[in-house]
């Protein structure tokens, strides 16, 4: 069982290195919207979407005035 | 500023973009897609044009129609818009963070990330859905952001720059921060675990004493880095305690983590007695985590700044000799003109010039009615212009505006309220003083009795009570309480809004939008009913939301196209219908213009707006106008009212209408009270302080500062966004049915939270009474600590407190 002299401080590395890796990951952003990549999976881009200019300037969609 | 929302009313088809059913008068026979409005028509062409047809792959779309606000997004462009918002990003290009209204769903994410296939020149764009940020790269040489704004705004998300972006990131700093202390401490906490376990296994067989001395270092070694690191938290909030001169939960806490863990390196050294280095690290752990909980599900104080931000348009036209040029309105000064088009929000303060309009001022005092205006009179920053344009002459702007200044007494409100006291903290301060005189009475008797184990005895009791399930007893139930209202459509922020609600005391609501559906609607109707489809004639030709109140009303009428119709406005309608002149307006109006005296307008009620009809001179037909009680008002209440809670009603729309309001859903005339300004609702949700806890339930800005104040401020669907910032609990489905399941899950959620105080209050006098008497050793200790939390933890978990509504 001497054996364990050695394993456990092994085994203490590792786990030391879990934790760089966690905090880097957390340092990263990695933990802060936990919501959004989920929903980002949910669709794949299938078809790539043509070439389009970029809408014109001051293109108005809003209700037209009323003329009275 | 429902009012301006045509409600549809026969659901004929769905809409080919939002899914919604489709109003008749928006039918298309001629083609296959149908459209409920204009909007989602625009965003279904651009999203087809693009190529991004695959949005309407799947069902998980956004369920709302489409608003482009149709802006310019001139200032976006503006350097001093960039310098204040947008950063320089690596390679010449820019970031900024955009705040877009409307996203919510996977579609959404997927839309606004597709935005630099469509604009060339925009880089990236990354979406937090909960945030409602767009973080968006771009490259200055190739396109605009105003360009990139436009085209957001086209799909149905109107952007605005996000400005809390340093609390915003001193929060995040300090949850990641709050992260990695509990990922270290759990490390931690599972390998002294580990080793314990082996020590307790070799409890019982025989294990050779170099491994026990060996496991005990390893032990030690791990537990000085949980203490010095996720563990200084506690000792530095004692020591602050102390010095206040208060008991605070972390002060036992420190004692039994400093005592415990001192006590158990001195015997680890001398290699004799138990050390209790499993306790401390595992303790520090779990406390870690139920902080966490409770410090992530805090609200955030409403900033009133970014409020007015988002409630007042970024910009003014600004009218200089005969030139209008679009300008931001922090340039704006008093005596400047600005023209405020129809279906624009007015941006300042200031006085009507030129022009005659309605006004919807429902953000400001919650009437539903649209209020007529004329020159030299006042229009407010933050009102909707429904009618036609306006000139005004600017007397205030930004924050000295009567909305800046509501939103600074909601921002000041939400500070003067007084913190919430859970259950466990104040069980927490009784048993803090029993467990440390507990102690020392221990040590100090049983340095008489037993003088070598009186030390380790005291030591075991401060371990072994220390109130780790009772500081995871609210927090947890809380949290899976808060996880299943949001599942149900009941947004809670913070624990503390549960808490008050579980016992009944006062509730005042709101009647615009909050117990009617905020949208004016044919309520009666005497007289002809052969006029209807001639009075709707003339009515389709005009915007008036009583115009639209008879389209909704009559969508099956069939349509009849007039001779002539002329719009006079503040009055009504005038035309010919088949040959036979036509008057539609109000009875001032149409009484000037007919021939026989007024008989129908008296048989309609006070508090509904009346509209008369005469044809050939002579009156045919009376209609009643009014904002329909939503069907589940009165049920609802009724509910709340067997659950102890006094219903009343706080409005600022006319008094005769509320009165009436109350009377149909059986409310006291003393508890209704109508006509309240902002101010007004702020003084009486005060006043009702005084004698015990009130919730407040609004949807509009006018209610924002009562809700502030309140002990619970609850906004319901479709508020406005101040109301939203300043309420504790958001409803999500539309009606009061989600008030009484809320009220509901706030009651079993306490019931859970008493539960688990009252396990790990037993617990722990089953643990004080062994550890006083000597019996408890490390192994006993150790199962019972972990025990009560898993109890705990098994019981939140397993607690139905907010189930889907029936």
């Amino acid at each position: 069982m001497t054996i364990l002299f050695v394993l456990v401080p092994v085994a203490l590395v590792l786990v030391a290195i879990a934790l760089v890796g966690f905090g880097w990951a957390t340092r990263g952003g990695q933990f802060d919207d936990l919501e959004t990549p989920a929903l980002r999976a949910l669709r794949d881009d299938t078809d790539a979407p043509r070439d389009r200019p970029a809408p014109p300037a001051n293109h108005s969609i809003g209700r037209a005035p009323s003329k009275s | 500023m429902a009012s301006t929302v045509a409600e549809p009313a026969v659901a004929a088809a769905a809409c080919a973009h939002c899914g919604l059913p489709v109003p008749t008068g928006e039918f298309d026979p001629g083609t296959d897609q149908q459209f409920c409005c204009h909007g989602c028509r625009t965003a279904w062409d651009v999203i087809h044009e693009i190529g991004l047809s695959a949005y309407y792959g799947t069902e998980d779309r956004r369920g709302a129609p489409v608003r482009p606000s149709g802006r310019g997004y001139d200032e976006f462009d503006h350097p001093a818009f960039q310098r204040l918002y947008a950063r320089d990003g690596t390679g010449g290009l820019k970031e900024i963070d955009l705040y877009l209204d409307g996203v919510h769903c996977a579609s959404c994410v997927w839309l606004v990330e597709r935005v630099p296939l469509v604009v060339p020149g925009a880089v990236s764009a990354e979406l937090d859905v909960p945030r409602s940020l767009a973080r968006i790269r771009w490259d200055p040489s190739r396109t605009t952001l105003a360009a990139i704004a436009r085209f957001l705004d086209q799909l149905g998300y109107p952007a605005r720059a996000f400005r809390g972006g340093r609390a915003d990131e001193l929060r995040r700093a300090e949850d990641r921060r709050m992260l990695i202390r509990i990922g270290v401490a759990g490390a931690l906490a599972i390998n002294v675990m580990t080793v314990a376990l082996a020590l307790y296994a070799g409890w019982f067989g025989a294990m050779e004493a170099s491994y026990v001395r060996y496991f005990r270092w390893v032990s030690l070694l791990l537990s000085v880095p949980a203490i010095v690191w996720p563990g200084r938290v506690f000792f530095t909030s004692a020591w602050g305690a102390l010095r206040a001169r208060r008991l605070h939960m972390d002060v036992p806490i420190a004692l039994a983590l400093g005592a415990g863990f001192l006590r158990g390196a001195v015997n680890t050294i001398a290699d004799t007695g138990p050390i209790y280095f499993d306790g401390v690290v595992t303790l520090i752990f779990l406390l870690l985590v139920g902080r966490f909980l409770q410090q992530r599900a805090q609200r955030a104080a409403a900033d009133s700044a970014e409020l007015l931000h988002a409630l007042t348009p970024a910009t003014a036209r600004l009218v200089t000799g005969d030139q209008v040029s679009e300008v931001p309105v922090e340039g704006l000064t008093p005596d400047a003109i600005v023209e405020v088009r129809a279906g624009d929000t007015v941006p300042t303060d200031g006085i009507v010039v030129s022009g005659r309009s309605n006004l919807d001022l429902s953000v400001l005092t919650g009437e539903s009615r649209p209020i007529a205006i004329g020159p030299e009179e006042a229009v407010y920053a933050g009102t909707v212009n429904l009618g036609s344009a306006l000139k005004i002459r600017v007397t205030e702007a930004g924050e000295t505006t009567r909305l800046g200044r509501i939103l600074r007494e909601l921002e000041a409100g939400m500070r003067r309220r007084a913190p919430v006291v859970h259950t466990a903290d104040r069980l927490a301060g009784f048993f803090v003083a029993a467990v440390m005189v507990l102690a020392a009475a221990t040590w100090l008797i049983g340095r008489r009795i037993d003088p070598t184990n009186a030390l380790d005895n005291a030591i075991a009791l401060l371990i072994v009570t220390c109130p780790c399930a009772l500081a995871l007893a609210t927090p947890l139930a809380m949290t899976v309480a808060v996880g299943r209202a949001a599942k149900s459509g009941i947004l809670i922020r913070g624990g503390d809004a549960l808490e008050v609600l579980s016992r009944p005391g006062k509730l005042l609501l709101d009647k615009t939008g909050t117990l009617t559906e905020g949208r004016l609607a044919l309520l009666q109707w005497t007289g002809d009913d052969a006029s209807r489809s001639e009075v709707l004639a003339l009515e389709r030709h005009s915007n008036h939301p009583i115009a639209r109140a008879f389209e909704t009303a009559w969508a099956d009428q069939r349509e009849v196209v007039p001779e002539q119709v002329e719009q006079i406005l503040g009055g009504g309608l005038l035309g010919v219908v088949n040959g036979r002149s036509l008057v539609v307006g109000s009875p001032r109006f149409v009484l000037a213009r007919a021939a026989d005296p007024d008989r129908l307008a008296a048989t309609l009620p006070d508090h509904l707006t009346p509209v008369l009809v005469a044809r050939d001179g002579r009156i045919v037909a009376a209609a009643g106008f009014g904002d329909p009680i939503r069907p589940d008002a009165a049920p609802a209440l009724r509910e709340l009212e067997r659950r102890g809670w006094t219903v009343g009603i706080l409005s600022g729309d006319a008094p005769s209408v509320v009165a009436a309001t109350a009377e149909a859903l059986g409310v006291p005339a003393a508890r209704a009270r109508g006509g309240a300004t902002p101010e007004e609702k702020l003084g009486v949700v005060e006043e009702e302080l005084t004698r015990g806890p009130v919730a407040m339930v609004g949807d509009g800005v006018n209610d924002a500062p009562a809700i502030g104040r309140a002990s619970v401020g609850i906004g319901v669907r479709g508020g406005a966004e101040a109301c939203l910032a300043a309420a504790d609990v958001f409803l999500a489905s539309p009606g009061l049915a989600p008030l009484v399941a809320l009220v509901r899950g706030a009651e079993r959620t306490m019931t859970v939270i008493r539960r688990n105080i009252a396990i790990s209050l037993g617990y722990n006098v089953l643990g004080a009474v062994l550890a006083m008497t000597g019996k408890i050793d490390p192994l006993i200790a150790a199962i019972m600590m972990p025990a009560s939390s898993l109890t705990v933890i098994l019981i939140s978990w397993r607690s139905r407190s907010f189930e889907a509504p029936r």
